[in-house]
Protein backbone atom coordinates (compact mmCIF):
# COMPACT_ATOMS: atom_id res chain seq x y z
CA UNK A 1 0.00 0.00 0.00
CA UNK A 2 2.40 2.67 -1.20
CA UNK A 3 1.59 6.29 -0.38
CA UNK A 4 1.35 8.55 -3.44
CA UNK A 5 1.79 12.29 -3.76
CA UNK A 6 -1.97 12.47 -4.16
CA UNK A 7 -2.43 10.65 -0.85
CA UNK A 8 -0.12 13.10 0.93
CA UNK A 9 -2.02 16.03 -0.55
CA UNK A 10 -5.33 14.45 0.49
CA UNK A 11 -4.39 13.80 4.11
CA UNK A 12 -2.76 17.25 4.34
CA UNK A 13 -6.08 18.73 3.31
CA UNK A 14 -7.90 16.63 5.91
CA UNK A 15 -5.37 17.69 8.56
CA UNK A 16 -5.50 21.38 7.54
CA UNK A 17 -1.78 21.49 6.83
CA UNK A 18 -0.40 23.57 3.99
CA UNK A 19 2.60 21.88 2.32
CA UNK A 20 5.08 23.18 -0.23
CA UNK A 21 5.65 20.97 -3.29
CA UNK A 22 9.13 20.01 -2.08
CA UNK A 23 7.91 19.09 1.37
CA UNK A 24 4.99 17.08 -0.02
CA UNK A 25 7.37 15.07 -2.26
CA UNK A 26 9.76 14.44 0.64
CA UNK A 27 6.86 13.26 2.80
CA UNK A 28 5.88 10.65 0.20
CA UNK A 29 9.24 8.97 0.71
CA UNK A 30 9.25 9.45 4.50
CA UNK A 31 5.77 8.01 5.01
CA UNK A 32 6.44 5.07 2.69
CA UNK A 33 9.64 4.23 4.58
CA UNK A 34 7.79 4.29 7.91
CA UNK A 35 4.77 2.36 6.63
CA UNK A 36 6.98 -0.37 5.13
CA UNK A 37 8.00 -1.24 8.69
CA UNK A 38 4.32 -1.51 9.64
CA UNK A 39 3.59 -4.18 7.05
CA UNK A 40 4.75 -6.88 9.47
CA UNK A 41 1.48 -6.35 11.36
CA UNK A 42 -0.54 -7.68 8.43
CA UNK A 43 1.06 -11.09 9.00
CA UNK A 44 -0.06 -11.31 12.64
CA UNK A 45 -3.02 -13.62 13.25
CA UNK A 46 -5.66 -11.49 15.01
CA UNK A 47 -8.91 -13.27 14.18
CA UNK A 48 -11.23 -13.02 17.17
CA UNK A 49 -8.99 -10.53 19.01
CA UNK A 50 -10.98 -7.58 20.30
CA UNK A 51 -9.19 -4.30 19.53
CA UNK A 52 -8.15 -2.35 22.62
CA UNK A 53 -10.72 0.41 23.10
CA UNK A 54 -9.33 1.99 26.28
CA UNK A 55 -6.50 1.03 28.57
CA UNK A 56 -7.97 2.42 31.80
CA UNK A 57 -9.26 -0.16 34.27
CA UNK A 58 -12.35 1.67 35.46
CA UNK A 59 -14.33 2.35 32.30
CA UNK A 60 -15.81 5.81 32.10
CA UNK A 61 -17.12 7.03 35.44
CA UNK A 62 -19.77 9.74 35.49
CA UNK A 63 -20.03 12.69 37.83
CA UNK A 64 -22.96 14.97 38.62
CA UNK A 65 -23.49 17.56 35.91
CA UNK A 66 -23.50 20.43 38.35
CA UNK A 67 -21.37 23.16 39.84
CA UNK A 68 -19.81 26.24 38.30
CA UNK A 69 -17.06 25.99 35.67
CA UNK A 70 -13.49 26.29 36.90
CA UNK A 71 -12.37 29.86 37.20
CA UNK A 72 -9.51 30.86 34.91
CA UNK A 73 -6.33 32.46 36.20
CA UNK A 74 -6.14 34.68 33.11
CA UNK A 75 -8.92 36.21 30.94
CA UNK A 76 -9.27 34.77 27.43
CA UNK A 77 -7.84 37.88 25.77
CA UNK A 78 -4.58 37.11 27.58
CA UNK A 79 -4.03 33.94 25.52
CA UNK A 80 -6.32 33.99 22.45
CA UNK A 81 -5.09 35.47 19.16
CA UNK A 82 -8.21 37.64 18.66
CA UNK A 83 -11.24 38.18 20.88
CA UNK A 84 -14.16 40.58 21.27
CA UNK A 85 -16.58 40.82 24.21
CA UNK A 86 -15.44 37.46 25.59
CA UNK A 87 -15.74 35.66 22.23
CA UNK A 88 -13.02 34.19 20.01
CA UNK A 89 -12.88 35.92 16.62
CA UNK A 90 -12.31 33.89 13.46
CA UNK A 91 -11.84 35.08 9.88
CA UNK A 92 -14.96 35.40 7.76
CA UNK A 93 -15.98 32.12 6.13
CA UNK A 94 -15.18 32.47 2.43
CA UNK A 95 -17.99 31.50 0.09
CA UNK A 96 -15.55 29.84 -2.34
CA UNK A 97 -14.52 27.22 0.20
CA UNK A 98 -15.69 23.74 -0.68
CA UNK A 99 -18.01 22.37 2.00
CA UNK A 100 -17.48 18.82 0.67
CA UNK A 101 -13.95 18.77 2.07
CA UNK A 102 -15.02 19.30 5.65
CA UNK B 1 26.96 24.86 55.20
CA UNK B 2 26.82 22.78 52.02
CA UNK B 3 24.99 24.06 48.96
CA UNK B 4 21.23 23.54 49.34
CA UNK B 5 21.11 22.47 45.70
CA UNK B 6 22.97 19.29 46.75
CA UNK B 7 20.47 18.25 49.41
CA UNK B 8 17.89 15.55 48.84
CA UNK B 9 14.23 16.59 48.64
CA UNK B 10 13.63 15.18 52.13
CA UNK B 11 16.66 17.00 53.59
CA UNK B 12 15.59 20.27 52.02
CA UNK B 13 12.02 19.89 53.21
CA UNK B 14 13.06 19.04 56.78
CA UNK B 15 15.53 21.93 57.01
CA UNK B 16 12.84 24.33 55.77
CA UNK B 17 10.17 22.87 58.06
CA UNK B 18 12.54 23.30 61.04
CA UNK B 19 13.08 26.93 60.07
CA UNK B 20 16.78 26.34 59.38
CA UNK B 21 16.60 27.15 55.68
CA UNK B 22 14.69 29.97 54.01
CA UNK B 23 12.68 28.62 51.04
CA UNK B 24 13.89 31.67 49.03
CA UNK B 25 17.45 30.45 49.53
CA UNK B 26 16.49 26.97 48.32
CA UNK B 27 14.91 28.44 45.16
CA UNK B 28 17.88 30.76 44.69
CA UNK B 29 20.34 27.86 45.05
CA UNK B 30 18.47 25.99 42.29
CA UNK B 31 18.50 28.98 39.92
CA UNK B 32 22.16 29.73 40.74
CA UNK B 33 22.98 26.13 39.88
CA UNK B 34 21.07 26.53 36.60
CA UNK B 35 23.28 29.51 35.78
CA UNK B 36 26.44 27.71 36.87
CA UNK B 37 25.80 24.67 34.64
CA UNK B 38 24.67 26.81 31.68
CA UNK B 39 21.08 25.57 31.56
CA UNK B 40 19.94 28.37 29.22
CA UNK B 41 19.72 28.69 25.44
CA UNK B 42 23.40 29.34 24.89
CA UNK B 43 24.48 26.38 27.01
CA UNK B 44 22.81 23.01 27.63
CA UNK B 45 19.45 24.51 26.62
CA UNK B 46 17.56 22.41 29.15
CA UNK B 47 15.37 25.14 30.67
CA UNK B 48 13.06 27.31 28.56
CA UNK B 49 11.49 29.56 31.21
CA UNK B 50 12.61 30.41 34.75
CA UNK B 51 10.65 31.97 37.57
CA UNK B 52 13.11 34.45 39.02
CA UNK B 53 10.61 35.74 41.54
CA UNK B 54 9.22 32.94 43.64
CA UNK B 55 8.60 35.33 46.56
CA UNK B 56 4.87 34.78 46.71
CA UNK B 57 5.17 30.98 46.63
CA UNK B 58 7.95 31.04 49.23
CA UNK B 59 5.87 33.24 51.51
CA UNK B 60 3.07 30.67 51.42
CA UNK B 61 5.61 28.00 52.37
CA UNK B 62 6.78 30.15 55.28
CA UNK B 63 3.22 30.53 56.54
CA UNK B 64 2.79 26.76 56.45
CA UNK B 65 6.01 26.33 58.45
CA UNK B 66 4.78 28.80 61.07
CA UNK B 67 1.38 27.05 61.24
CA UNK B 68 3.02 23.68 61.62
CA UNK B 69 1.34 22.52 58.38
CA UNK B 70 4.44 22.28 56.15
CA UNK B 71 3.77 19.76 53.38
CA UNK B 72 5.87 16.82 52.20
CA UNK B 73 7.72 19.06 49.72
CA UNK B 74 7.72 22.36 51.64
CA UNK B 75 10.08 24.72 49.84
CA UNK B 76 11.49 22.04 47.52
CA UNK B 77 12.27 23.56 44.10
CA UNK B 78 10.96 21.57 41.14
CA UNK B 79 11.14 21.78 37.35
CA UNK B 80 8.11 21.03 35.15
CA UNK B 81 8.11 19.87 31.54
CA UNK B 82 6.87 22.49 29.10
CA UNK B 83 3.73 20.50 28.17
CA UNK B 84 2.29 20.53 31.71
CA UNK B 85 0.15 23.56 32.48
CA UNK B 86 1.38 26.21 34.90
CA UNK B 87 -0.21 29.62 35.42
CA UNK B 88 2.94 31.67 36.16
CA UNK B 89 5.26 30.34 33.47
CA UNK B 90 4.44 29.64 29.79
CA UNK B 91 3.35 26.19 28.55
CA UNK B 92 4.59 26.06 24.97
CA UNK B 93 5.15 22.29 24.42
CA UNK B 94 8.47 23.12 22.79
CA UNK B 95 6.47 24.46 19.83
CA UNK B 96 6.22 27.72 17.89
CA UNK B 97 2.46 27.25 17.75
CA UNK B 98 2.22 27.78 21.53
CA UNK B 99 5.16 30.13 21.98
CA UNK B 100 4.42 32.49 24.87
CA UNK B 101 1.13 30.77 25.80
CA UNK B 102 0.41 31.00 29.52
CA UNK B 103 -2.27 28.55 30.67
CA UNK B 104 -5.32 29.94 32.47
CA UNK B 105 -5.30 26.89 34.77
CA UNK B 106 -2.72 24.63 36.39
CA UNK B 107 -2.36 20.90 35.86
CA UNK B 108 -3.57 18.79 38.78
CA UNK B 109 -0.06 17.33 39.20
CA UNK B 110 1.38 20.84 39.48
CA UNK B 111 -1.39 21.96 41.85
CA UNK B 112 -0.71 18.94 44.08
CA UNK B 113 3.04 19.58 44.12
CA UNK B 114 2.37 23.20 45.07
CA UNK B 115 -0.18 22.20 47.71
CA UNK B 116 2.60 20.07 49.25
CA UNK B 117 4.83 23.16 49.28
CA UNK B 118 6.95 22.62 46.16
CA UNK B 119 8.14 25.71 44.29
CA UNK B 120 8.12 25.53 40.47
CA UNK B 121 11.32 27.31 39.43
CA UNK B 122 11.43 26.51 35.70
CA UNK B 123 9.84 24.84 32.67
CA UNK B 124 12.05 22.43 30.77
CA UNK B 125 12.88 21.91 27.12
CA UNK B 126 11.31 18.96 25.28
CA UNK B 127 10.71 17.50 21.85
CA UNK B 128 7.87 19.44 20.25
CA UNK B 129 4.56 18.09 21.59
CA UNK B 130 6.60 15.25 23.17
CA UNK B 131 7.28 13.73 19.73
CA UNK B 132 10.85 12.55 19.84
CA UNK B 133 13.46 10.60 21.76
CA UNK B 134 16.32 13.10 21.95
CA UNK B 135 14.95 16.62 22.66
CA UNK B 136 16.40 17.60 19.27
CA UNK B 137 12.87 18.25 17.92
CA UNK B 138 12.30 21.31 20.12
CA UNK B 139 11.38 24.49 18.24
CA UNK B 140 13.70 26.24 20.70
CA UNK B 141 16.78 24.25 19.78
CA UNK B 142 18.18 20.93 20.94
CA UNK B 143 19.01 20.24 24.58
CA UNK B 144 22.31 18.66 25.57
CA UNK B 145 23.17 15.93 28.04
CA UNK B 146 24.89 17.42 31.13
CA UNK B 147 26.95 14.22 31.53
CA UNK B 148 28.34 14.48 27.97
CA UNK B 149 27.31 17.71 26.20
CA UNK B 150 28.04 16.31 22.73
CA UNK B 151 25.26 13.75 23.40
CA UNK B 152 21.48 14.04 23.59
CA UNK B 153 19.76 13.91 26.97
CA UNK B 154 17.10 11.59 25.52
CA UNK B 155 13.52 12.62 25.10
CA UNK B 156 11.01 13.75 24.95
CA UNK B 157 11.37 14.91 28.58
CA UNK B 158 15.11 15.55 28.07
CA UNK B 159 15.12 18.97 29.75
CA UNK B 160 13.57 17.64 32.97
CA UNK B 161 15.96 14.68 33.14
CA UNK B 162 18.93 16.95 32.50
CA UNK B 163 17.76 19.47 35.14
CA UNK B 164 17.83 16.70 37.75
CA UNK B 165 21.10 15.21 36.47
CA UNK B 166 22.87 18.57 36.57
CA UNK B 167 21.81 19.17 40.18
CA UNK B 168 19.44 22.09 39.55
CA UNK B 169 16.57 20.29 41.28
CA UNK B 170 16.02 16.92 42.94
CA UNK B 171 12.54 16.46 41.46
CA UNK B 172 11.09 17.21 38.03
CA UNK B 173 7.88 16.34 36.21
CA UNK B 174 7.94 14.78 32.77
CA UNK B 175 5.41 13.01 30.61
CA UNK B 176 5.39 9.62 28.92
CA UNK B 177 3.71 8.37 25.80
CA UNK B 178 6.25 5.73 24.73
CA UNK B 179 9.17 6.09 27.14
CA UNK B 180 9.68 9.84 27.35
CA UNK B 181 10.54 9.76 31.07
CA UNK B 182 12.41 6.45 31.36
CA UNK B 183 14.61 6.85 28.27
CA UNK B 184 15.97 10.31 29.21
CA UNK B 185 16.32 9.14 32.83
CA UNK B 186 18.54 6.32 31.55
CA UNK B 187 20.56 8.64 29.29
CA UNK B 188 21.14 11.21 32.06
CA UNK B 189 21.68 8.83 35.00
CA UNK B 190 18.64 9.68 37.12
CA UNK B 191 15.52 7.86 38.32
CA UNK B 192 12.42 8.11 36.10
CA UNK B 193 8.98 6.66 36.80
CA UNK B 194 6.05 6.09 34.47
CA UNK B 195 3.07 5.28 36.68
CA UNK B 196 0.17 3.01 35.76
CA UNK B 197 -2.20 4.57 33.24
CA UNK B 198 -4.74 6.32 35.46
CA UNK B 199 -2.51 6.61 38.52
CA UNK B 200 -1.80 10.32 37.94
CA UNK B 201 -4.32 12.81 36.58
CA UNK B 202 -3.70 14.00 33.03
CA UNK B 203 -5.66 17.19 33.67
CA UNK B 204 -3.44 20.00 32.38
CA UNK B 205 -1.10 17.69 30.46
CA UNK B 206 -1.34 18.83 26.84
CA UNK B 207 -2.69 15.74 25.07
CA UNK B 208 -0.51 13.87 22.57
CA UNK B 209 -1.93 10.32 22.53
CA UNK B 210 -4.59 10.11 25.20
CA UNK B 211 -4.67 6.33 25.64
CA UNK B 212 -0.89 6.28 26.24
CA UNK B 213 -0.06 9.62 27.92
CA UNK B 214 0.81 9.71 31.59
CA UNK B 215 2.65 12.26 33.74
CA UNK B 216 5.79 10.82 35.30
CA UNK B 217 8.44 11.92 37.78
CA UNK B 218 12.20 12.26 37.83
CA UNK B 219 14.25 12.02 41.00
CA UNK B 220 17.95 12.27 41.68
CA UNK B 221 17.50 9.15 43.78
CA UNK B 222 14.72 6.66 44.41
CA UNK B 223 13.39 8.49 47.46
CA UNK B 224 13.03 11.78 45.58
CA UNK B 225 10.99 10.00 42.90
CA UNK B 226 8.90 8.05 45.44
CA UNK B 227 8.09 11.24 47.36
CA UNK B 228 7.11 13.08 44.20
CA UNK B 229 4.87 10.28 42.89
CA UNK B 230 3.11 9.89 46.23
CA UNK B 231 2.36 13.62 46.14
CA UNK B 232 0.82 13.76 42.65
CA UNK B 233 -0.92 10.36 42.43
CA UNK B 234 -4.58 9.62 43.04
CA UNK B 235 -8.11 10.15 41.75
CA UNK B 236 -8.95 13.49 40.17
CA UNK B 237 -12.56 14.29 39.24
CA UNK B 238 -11.18 16.44 36.38
CA UNK B 239 -9.72 13.37 34.61
CA UNK B 240 -12.27 10.60 34.10
CA UNK B 241 -9.45 8.14 33.31
CA UNK B 242 -7.77 8.71 36.68
CA UNK B 243 -8.19 5.78 39.04
CA UNK B 244 -9.67 5.60 42.53
CA UNK B 245 -7.19 2.95 43.72
CA UNK B 246 -5.64 3.97 47.05
CA UNK B 247 -2.12 5.46 46.79
CA UNK B 248 0.41 3.58 48.93
CA UNK B 249 3.14 5.31 50.91
CA UNK B 250 5.87 4.81 48.30
CA UNK B 251 8.75 6.10 50.47
CA UNK B 252 7.82 3.38 52.99
CA UNK B 253 8.89 0.85 50.34
CA UNK B 254 12.44 1.66 51.48
CA UNK B 255 11.83 -0.79 54.31
CA UNK B 256 10.77 -3.57 51.93
CA UNK B 257 12.76 -6.66 51.06
CA UNK B 258 13.45 -8.65 47.90
CA UNK B 259 13.37 -11.98 49.72
CA UNK B 260 10.93 -14.23 47.86
CA UNK B 261 10.24 -11.67 45.13
CA UNK B 262 10.09 -13.28 41.67
CA UNK B 263 11.75 -11.14 39.01
CA UNK B 264 11.21 -12.05 35.38
CA UNK B 265 13.94 -11.60 32.78
CA UNK B 266 12.08 -11.35 29.46
CA UNK B 267 14.27 -12.80 26.72
CA UNK B 268 12.93 -10.42 24.07
CA UNK B 269 14.58 -7.51 25.92
CA UNK B 270 17.99 -9.18 25.81
CA UNK B 271 18.39 -9.79 22.05
CA UNK B 272 21.61 -11.18 20.59
CA UNK B 273 22.58 -7.77 19.22
CA UNK B 274 22.15 -5.94 22.55
CA UNK B 275 25.17 -3.75 23.36
CA UNK B 276 27.34 -6.25 25.33
CA UNK B 277 28.32 -3.57 27.83
CA UNK B 278 24.66 -2.99 28.67
CA UNK B 279 24.09 -6.73 28.94
CA UNK B 280 26.98 -6.97 31.41
CA UNK B 281 25.54 -4.18 33.57
CA UNK B 282 22.13 -5.87 33.58
CA UNK B 283 23.63 -9.25 34.49
CA UNK B 284 25.40 -7.59 37.42
CA UNK B 285 22.06 -6.19 38.62
CA UNK B 286 20.33 -9.56 38.29
CA UNK B 287 23.13 -11.17 40.34
CA UNK B 288 22.77 -8.45 42.98
CA UNK B 289 19.01 -9.01 43.25
CA UNK B 290 19.56 -12.77 43.49
CA UNK B 291 21.96 -12.13 46.36
CA UNK B 292 19.24 -10.04 48.05
CA UNK B 293 16.90 -13.03 48.03
CA UNK B 294 15.00 -12.54 44.79
CA UNK B 295 14.26 -15.41 42.43
CA UNK B 296 15.25 -14.61 38.84
CA UNK B 297 13.10 -16.37 36.27
CA UNK B 298 13.47 -16.39 32.46
CA UNK B 299 10.18 -15.39 30.86
CA UNK B 300 8.85 -14.49 27.42
CA UNK B 301 6.69 -11.63 26.15
CA UNK B 302 6.34 -12.97 22.62
CA UNK B 303 4.69 -9.94 20.95
CA UNK B 304 7.37 -7.45 22.05
CA UNK B 305 8.84 -7.29 18.55
CA UNK B 306 5.63 -5.70 17.23
CA UNK B 307 5.41 -2.93 19.80
CA UNK B 308 7.22 -0.18 17.86
CA UNK B 309 4.99 -0.71 14.84
CA UNK B 310 1.83 -0.70 16.95
CA UNK B 311 2.98 2.34 18.89
CA UNK B 312 3.82 4.34 15.76
CA UNK B 313 0.35 3.73 14.37
CA UNK B 314 -1.68 4.39 17.51
CA UNK B 315 0.27 7.38 18.85
CA UNK B 316 0.23 9.39 15.57
CA UNK B 317 -3.45 8.48 15.02
CA UNK B 318 -4.43 9.88 18.41
CA UNK B 319 -2.10 12.85 17.92
CA UNK B 320 -3.68 13.76 14.59
CA UNK B 321 -6.97 14.13 16.43
CA UNK B 322 -5.65 15.82 19.59
CA UNK B 323 -3.54 18.37 17.72
CA UNK B 324 -6.50 19.49 15.61
CA UNK B 325 -7.24 22.01 18.38
CA UNK B 326 -4.16 24.07 17.46
CA UNK B 327 -5.80 26.08 14.71
CA UNK B 328 -5.10 29.72 15.50
CA UNK B 329 -8.51 30.36 17.05
CA UNK B 330 -8.39 29.93 20.81
CA UNK B 331 -4.72 30.11 21.81
CA UNK B 332 -1.23 30.46 20.48
CA UNK B 333 -0.03 31.43 17.04
CA UNK B 334 -2.28 32.77 14.27
CA UNK B 335 -1.06 33.38 10.73
CA UNK B 336 -3.67 35.05 8.56
CA UNK B 337 -4.47 33.37 5.23
CA UNK B 338 -7.21 33.26 2.65
CA UNK B 339 -10.36 32.97 4.74
CA UNK B 340 -10.84 30.63 7.68
CA UNK B 341 -9.38 27.61 5.95
CA UNK B 342 -6.36 29.56 4.75
CA UNK B 343 -5.78 30.76 8.31
CA UNK B 344 -5.91 27.17 9.63
CA UNK B 345 -3.43 25.91 7.05
CA UNK B 346 -1.04 28.85 7.36
CA UNK B 347 -1.06 28.71 11.16
CA UNK B 348 -0.52 24.98 11.40
CA UNK B 349 2.12 24.83 8.67
CA UNK B 350 4.13 27.63 10.23
CA UNK B 351 3.50 26.57 13.83
CA UNK B 352 4.35 22.85 13.71
CA UNK B 353 7.86 21.51 13.11
CA UNK B 354 8.78 18.67 10.70
CA UNK B 355 8.32 15.71 13.09
CA UNK B 356 4.92 16.92 14.31
CA UNK B 357 3.80 17.48 10.72
CA UNK B 358 5.02 14.00 9.75
CA UNK B 359 3.15 12.35 12.61
CA UNK B 360 -0.08 14.28 12.01
CA UNK B 361 -0.02 13.16 8.37
CA UNK B 362 0.86 9.57 9.31
CA UNK B 363 -1.94 9.54 11.88
CA UNK B 364 -4.46 11.05 9.47
CA UNK B 365 -3.44 8.50 6.83
CA UNK B 366 -3.86 5.42 9.06
CA UNK B 367 -7.28 6.67 10.19
CA UNK B 368 -8.50 7.58 6.72
CA UNK B 369 -11.05 5.66 4.70
CA UNK B 370 -9.60 2.51 3.18
CA UNK B 371 -6.67 2.24 5.58
CA UNK B 372 -8.35 2.23 8.99
CA UNK B 373 -8.79 -1.56 9.19
CA UNK B 374 -5.36 -2.39 7.79
CA UNK B 375 -3.48 -0.10 10.13
CA UNK B 376 -5.40 1.35 13.06
CA UNK B 377 -7.78 -1.52 13.86
CA UNK B 378 -4.99 -4.04 13.32
CA UNK B 379 -2.69 -2.10 15.65
CA UNK B 380 -5.35 -2.02 18.37
CA UNK B 381 -5.73 -5.81 18.05
CA UNK B 382 -1.99 -6.40 18.32
CA UNK B 383 -1.94 -3.98 21.25
CA UNK B 384 -4.36 -6.37 22.98
CA UNK B 385 -1.86 -9.21 22.36
CA UNK B 386 1.00 -7.14 23.84
CA UNK B 387 -1.08 -6.28 26.92
CA UNK B 388 -2.00 -9.97 27.17
CA UNK B 389 1.70 -10.93 27.28
CA UNK B 390 2.11 -8.88 30.46
CA UNK B 391 -1.10 -10.20 32.03
CA UNK B 392 0.00 -13.79 31.43
CA UNK B 393 3.49 -13.39 32.82
CA UNK B 394 2.27 -11.56 35.94
CA UNK B 395 -0.50 -14.15 36.44
CA UNK B 396 2.18 -16.86 36.41
CA UNK B 397 3.60 -15.64 39.72
CA UNK B 398 6.16 -13.11 38.47
CA UNK B 399 6.08 -9.95 40.60
CA UNK B 400 8.31 -7.69 38.50
CA UNK B 401 10.20 -7.66 35.23
CA UNK B 402 13.74 -6.40 34.84
CA UNK B 403 15.15 -5.21 31.48
CA UNK B 404 17.58 -2.66 30.09
CA UNK B 405 15.80 0.70 29.64
CA UNK B 406 17.43 1.43 26.28
CA UNK B 407 19.41 -0.62 23.73
CA UNK B 408 22.31 1.90 23.79
CA UNK B 409 23.63 4.71 25.99
CA UNK B 410 23.03 8.36 24.95
CA UNK B 411 23.90 8.96 21.30
CA UNK B 412 25.52 12.03 19.76
CA UNK B 413 23.46 15.00 18.62
CA UNK B 414 22.50 14.55 14.98
CA UNK B 415 23.35 10.83 14.98
CA UNK B 416 19.85 9.66 14.05
CA UNK B 417 18.54 11.41 10.97
CA UNK B 418 16.19 8.61 9.83
CA UNK B 419 12.86 8.95 11.69
CA UNK B 420 12.35 5.19 12.06
CA UNK B 421 15.87 4.76 13.44
CA UNK B 422 14.97 7.32 16.12
CA UNK B 423 11.69 5.50 16.83
CA UNK B 424 13.68 2.36 17.71
CA UNK B 425 15.05 4.22 20.77
CA UNK B 426 11.69 3.42 22.43
CA UNK B 427 11.86 -0.32 21.74
CA UNK B 428 12.14 -1.41 25.41
CA UNK B 429 9.87 1.27 26.83
CA UNK B 430 6.78 1.68 24.64
CA UNK B 431 5.41 -1.75 25.61
CA UNK B 432 4.56 -0.52 29.12
CA UNK B 433 2.60 2.41 27.67
CA UNK B 434 0.71 0.12 25.29
CA UNK B 435 -0.23 -2.19 28.18
CA UNK B 436 -0.82 0.65 30.68
CA UNK B 437 1.47 -0.96 33.28
CA UNK B 438 3.87 1.02 35.51
CA UNK B 439 7.61 1.04 34.83
CA UNK B 440 10.68 2.87 36.03
CA UNK B 441 14.29 3.38 35.05
CA UNK B 442 17.10 3.69 37.54
CA UNK B 443 20.83 4.20 37.05
CA UNK B 444 22.71 0.89 37.23
CA UNK B 445 26.19 1.92 36.12
CA UNK B 446 28.15 3.46 33.28
CA UNK B 447 29.75 2.45 29.99
CA UNK B 448 32.54 4.71 28.74
CA UNK B 449 31.40 7.33 31.23
CA UNK B 450 27.80 7.29 29.95
CA UNK B 451 24.92 6.33 32.26
CA UNK B 452 23.04 3.06 31.76
CA UNK B 453 19.48 2.56 32.97
CA UNK B 454 17.83 -0.61 34.21
CA UNK B 455 14.06 -0.91 33.96
CA UNK B 456 11.48 -2.46 36.27
CA UNK B 457 7.99 -3.17 34.96
CA UNK B 458 5.20 -4.10 37.39
CA UNK B 459 1.53 -5.16 37.25
CA UNK B 460 -1.12 -2.43 37.08
CA UNK B 461 -1.10 -0.20 40.19
CA UNK B 462 1.82 -2.05 41.82
CA UNK B 463 4.32 0.82 41.71
CA UNK B 464 5.11 -0.01 45.32
CA UNK B 465 6.76 -3.30 44.30
CA UNK B 466 8.99 -1.42 41.82
CA UNK B 467 10.03 0.98 44.56
CA UNK B 468 10.87 -1.90 46.94
CA UNK B 469 13.24 -3.32 44.32
CA UNK B 470 14.65 0.09 43.37
CA UNK B 471 15.41 1.08 46.96
CA UNK B 472 17.07 -2.29 47.62
CA UNK B 473 19.11 -2.11 44.44
CA UNK B 474 20.14 1.48 45.04
CA UNK B 475 21.54 0.52 48.44
CA UNK B 476 23.64 -2.24 46.88
CA UNK B 477 24.81 -0.41 43.78
CA UNK B 478 25.74 2.63 45.83
CA UNK B 479 26.32 6.17 44.75
CA UNK B 480 28.57 5.37 41.80
CA UNK B 481 25.59 4.31 39.71
CA UNK B 482 24.15 7.82 40.10
CA UNK B 483 27.16 9.94 39.35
Amino acid sequence: MAVSLEDVRHVATLARLGLSDDRARALVAELNTILEHMDVLSKVETDGIEPVAGIGAAGTPLRPDSGPPDSLAHPIDAFAPRTADGFFLVPRLSTHEDPEEA
Amino acid sequence: MSNAADWSAAELRDAIARGELDPRDAARAALDRATAVGAGREGLNILLYQDDDCTERCRAVEYSVRDGTAGALAGVPVVVKDNIATTRLPTSCGSRILEGYVSPYAATAVARLEAAGAVVVAKSNMDEFAMGSSTENSAFGPARNPVAPDRVPGGSSGGSAAAVASGIVRIALGSETGGSVRQPAAFCGVVGVKPTYGRVSRYGLVAFASSLDQIGVFGRDVNDAATALRTIAGLDPRDSTSAADPVPDYPAAARGSLVGVVIGRPREYFPADLDPRIRTQCDRVLDAMRALGAEIRDVSLPHTGLAIQVYYIIAPAEASSNLARFDGVRYGLRIEGDGLRGMYEATRSRGFGPEVTRRILLGTYVLSAGYYDAYYRKAQQVRALIAGDFSKVFASGVHLLFTPTTPTPAFELGAKSDPYDMYLSDIFTCTANLAGVPAMSLPIGRVDGLPVGGQFIAPHFDERQMFVAAYALERVLGAEAHR
